[in-house]
């Protein structure tokens, strides 16, 4: 494989794609009418498209870059189709037309607009079931692109979910119901085969379906909040969701951008090929670490800020909430319980099986430490982790305007966190603070304490076993089994098994290919339904030149004699509608 | 403030008895309260052995265990009298502050590069993935119960009256001595007294760990049994004077420790790959006090 800068040609296309990518991106969010925002949307999925296929001599990333080319049209079809209706009734394809025909409508044709625009944004931002091109085009793009595909592009997704959830006035409590249930259920469902991922890129694209869903359930809750008149929860569930976009935006683009420098010195993604790389690579090590426990969402790091946001809300709804309500909370703090359980599961497995313990194959080039100005990004991005961590209140406080929009109630007189609901993020701050120096100060204890101590360096313990080889340590799929194996009815993992036979026993070999159920179900079996459909009409594409001549005559014919026959065409129809 | 010190006191003793029962119930006279404390002393004094294999973040690993554990004592509250940092939702970050600990303890078993260690850091990451929605549901439905939001706040409006609420009460120190067995990977999940790798959780993971650090481990581990003792006397405590509540505090600490132990001395250890469904069904009942607080609220009319 050449290093991407030697690819003089490919990477003209590249940045200009991306330069029209970042632009139409930024445009988005400005746009207030329904015919620019399509095009500019048309413009984003194309950009993306050919900034993903950037390595397209592999058969692998064209098949992933055509399937998401496939998939934002098929997104971009629900939108037109939103659009385009309102448009017939109103006449107009301005934004706030959708605010006046859906408030002088019932909130039936609210809801199904809604759904309209939300599967169309919803494919895009990676909601299960609409996940599907994600975990292929996230590890076939090269690394910055999927940074910024999983921390900003998905994203794109929400924010139209947000704006039509401003724009269009409906029942707010179905909705909000609605997408809290998808959103746990993406959470869960992402996360759950993350772990069982081989790809490291793509355990991170899993990621980005688990963290989808938490910011769904921060818009779901919200949503509930606005349908029952609950500013409290209302307000702690968008600024959740705002605030935890904000934050896997970052720490997903630094997970990606360590794993780009691990892939550029391995050249392999596989994590069971890697393997004590903090030995070669401490500082990218370091980085990683700190964006894994960030998404865990423990403290000290921002991921346990918004997601604590999100939990406030559940609670705070909890407070004064019926019989059905309480359900739904009990449903949610379980998932949300579970998946950062699970998150932390698959994160320890994913970097220790990446940069701990011994390396598990050995590679024909040095691998060093990425250089300074590889690594200065990160630690930008790791600083800002960091600072949302400790001062969370600057931080909330920016998210006042926007929260104040849903909320409805004007920002002079309305301040959101300040009626008790959310006084406890600073102190989290604090805390964290407060732990970073604790872990600080025992460490000087250690250190003082130990100082005349001596310390060894031995073999690993191994129960008397004195020729270990790396070949012994636990692999990720191995530690991954014991999960695998409760939920493997969920899950669904394809093996392919050639077991030991005969005296003289050849050589064994076990693979292990992760899929997705719901893709296996939901893409890839319609798709061969229709396939062998259209098999039928295989007759007429025989590849006979004659034939296909043949078409083209009976195609000239027929086109000048319609106007010909036009008379008669109409009167035969008039002939039929009288029947 | 008041918590913290009675917890670090009660950390002092609990192994202590623990141990002391578990002797005498089999029959031994067994060593003294304080042995724990004397063998953490002296491996404060140790010298380690590092395995080569080991990264730097198994050297700081110990440390950011204990501090998490640390960390989550200061929350903790005694009766009315609140832990250190007392805000809304406290419980949650109590929980993640834990896991903070957790992550740390089972990258460091993987950093030997061992396959025991493997093993032991994949169970326990499991295991305790489990436990915890049982926790937050306990937490949740004492929330609804009293309408407060945070531990001190909680255990101060919670009041037992009625039956339903002995019930709850009953099954919640169920759930909280089972999460504290859990966490501590002692008896029916786990046999710390157990002599093969293949069948440790906790105690595989710090096989390589010695001298200064695996002090530090085994102290969070003291700390943490007391402080789910702690938690536990919060769910009686209610508002109850210092001079009747400090003995109580110990009374409880106390017995805890001996129904651990007896735990220890009577049971087996559960199938290890039975343990996760097991973990699970803490879940359902901690279902079962939510529901338990419906009823009480009266939302079913």
């Amino acid at each position: 494989m050449n290093a991407y800068k030697e690819q003089r040609n490919n990477l003209s296309l590249h940045w200009i794609s991306f330069m029209l990518l970042h632009t139409s991106l930024i445009s988005l969010c400005g746009i207030q009418n329904g015919i620019v925002f399509l095009i500019v949307w048309e413009i984003m999925a194309l950009s993306a498209f050919l900034v993903v296929i950037f390595e397209h001599e592999k058969t692998s990333t064209i098949k992933a870059g055509i399937n998401y080319l496939i998939q934002s049209h098929v997104s971009i079809l629900f939108l037109m189709i939103g659009f385009i209706w309102v448009a017939i009734k109103t006449g107009s394809f301005d934004f706030q037309s959708i605010a006046t025909y859906t408030q002088s409508q019932g909130s039936a044709t609210g809801i199904f607009l809604f759904f309209c625009f939300f599967i169309g944004f919803a494919i895009k931002a990676g909601f299960l079931p609409f996940h599907t091109w994600l975990p292929h085009a996230h590890p076939a793009a090269p690394t910055h692109i999927s940074g910024i595909m999983s921390g900003v592009i998905i994203k794109i997704g929400i924010f139209g979910i947000l704006r039509m959830l401003l724009l269009i006035k409906t029942d707010y409590t179905s909705v909000g119901y609605f997408i809290l249930f998808i959103s746990v259920v993406s959470g869960l469902y992402g996360v759950m085969l993350a772990i069982i991922q081989h790809n490291l890129k793509k355990l991170l694209a899993y990621h980005s379906i688990e963290n989808i869903g938490i910011i769904g359930m921060g818009i779901g809750i919200g949503c509930i909040g606005l349908g029952s008149g609950n500013q409290i929860v209302a307000t702690l569930g968008f600024a959740g969701a705002l605030l935890h976009t904000l934050n896997h935006a970052l720490f997903k683009s630094l997970l990606f951008y360590a794993t780009g420098i691990v892939y550029q010195a391995t050249h392999t993604l596989n994590i069971e090929h890697l393997g004590g790389l903090i030995k070669k690579m401490p500082q990218t090590a370091m980085l990683f670490l700190i964006a894994a426990i960030a998404i865990c969402g423990i403290p000290p790091f921002n991921g346990f800020v918004s997601e604590f946001i999100i939990y406030n809300g559940l609670y705070q709804w909890m407070l004064n909430a019926g019989l059905v309500p309480l359900v739904a909370i009990i449903f949610s703090v379980f998932g949300l319980v579970l998946i950062g359980g699970l998150a932390l599961f698959c994160f320890t497995k994913a970097f220790s099986v990446v940069f701990l313990g011994e390396p598990r194959s050995s590679f024909n080039h040095e691998i060093s430490e990425a250089p300074f100005f590889q690594r200065l990004p990160l630690y930008v991005i790791a600083f800002f982790i960091l600072i949302i961590g400790l001062f969370p209140k600057l931080f909330v406080n920016m998210l006042t305007q926007p929260v104040s929009l849903f909320t409805g109630k004007i920002e002079s007189t309305f301040i959101p966190f300040q009626d008790g609901s959310l006084d406890a993020v600073q102190t989290i701050g604090w805390a964290s603070a407060g732990f970073i120096a604790l872990i600080a100060v025992l460490f000087a204890i250690r250190k003082i304490a130990t100082r005349k101590q001596e310390s060894t360096i031995a073999p690993t313990w191994g129960c008397g076993y004195v020729a270990p080889t790396p070949k012994i340590q636990y692999t990720a799929s191995s530690y991954a089994r014991s999960y695998s194996k409760l939920f493997s009815n969920i899950l669904l993992i394809e093996k392919e098994e050639k077991t030991v036979t005969g005296i003289f026993p050849s050589k064994a070999e076990f693979k292990t290919h992760p899929y997705d159920r719901i893709e296996k179900w939901l893409i890839d079996k319609p798709i061969k339904l229709y396939k062998s459909f259209l098999n039928w009409f295989l007759f007429l594409n025989n590849g006979k030149l004659q034939i296909s001549i043949l078409y083209g005559i009976i195609f000239i014919i027929s086109v000048i004699c319609i106007p010909l026959f036009y008379n008669e065409i109409v009167l035969f129809i008039e002939f039929l509608k009288q029947l | 403030m008041l918590s913290l010190v009675l917890t670090v006191i009660a950390a002092l003793f609990f192994t202590g008895i623990v141990i002391r029962t578990k002797s005498l119930a089999s029959g031994r006279k067994g060593p003294g309260i304080m042995q724990p404390i004397k063998d953490v002393i002296r491996l404060f004094k140790k010298g380690a052995v590092y395995s080569k294999t080991s990264s730097f973040v198994f050297q700081i690993a110990p440390t950011i265990y204990l501090a998490s554990i640390v960390m989550a004592m200061l929350v903790v509250p005694f009766g009315q009298s609140k832990g250190l940092l007392s805000f809304s939702c406290d419980f949650i970050f109590f929980a993640y502050v834990l896991a903070l600990g957790k992550f740390f303890s089972i990258i460091s078993a993987m950093d030997t590069g061992s396959s025991f260690e493997g093993m032991g850091a994949s169970r326990e990451a499991l295991y305790s993935m489990f436990a915890e929605p049982a926790f937050f549901i306990l937490m949740g439905s004492f929330a609804l119960l009293t309408g407060y939001t945070s531990f001190q706040e909680i255990f101060a409006a919670l009041h037992i009256g009625s039956y339903i609420s002995y019930a709850l009460a009953v099954l919640a120190t169920f759930v909280l001595i089972m999460v504290a067995m859990i966490e501590n990977s002692r008896m029916p999940i786990d046999d710390p007294k157990t002599h093969l790798e293949l069948t440790m959780v906790h105690e595989v993971m710090i096989l390589d760990n010695s001298g200064f650090d695996l002090g530090l481990i085994l102290t969070g581990g003291y700390l943490k049994f007391a402080i789910y003792g702690a938690l536990i006397f919060n769910l009686f405590i209610g508002i109850i004077d210092y001079q009747y509540a400090i003995p109580l505090f110990f009374i409880v600490q106390f017995l805890m420790a001996v129904i651990v132990g007896l735990i220890e001395s009577f049971m087996a250890r559960f199938r290890m790959n039975h343990n996760a469904q097991f973990i699970v069904a803490l879940t359902s009942v901690s279902l079962l006090i939510f529901f338990g607080a419906l009823l009480m609220l009266g939302k079913f009319n």
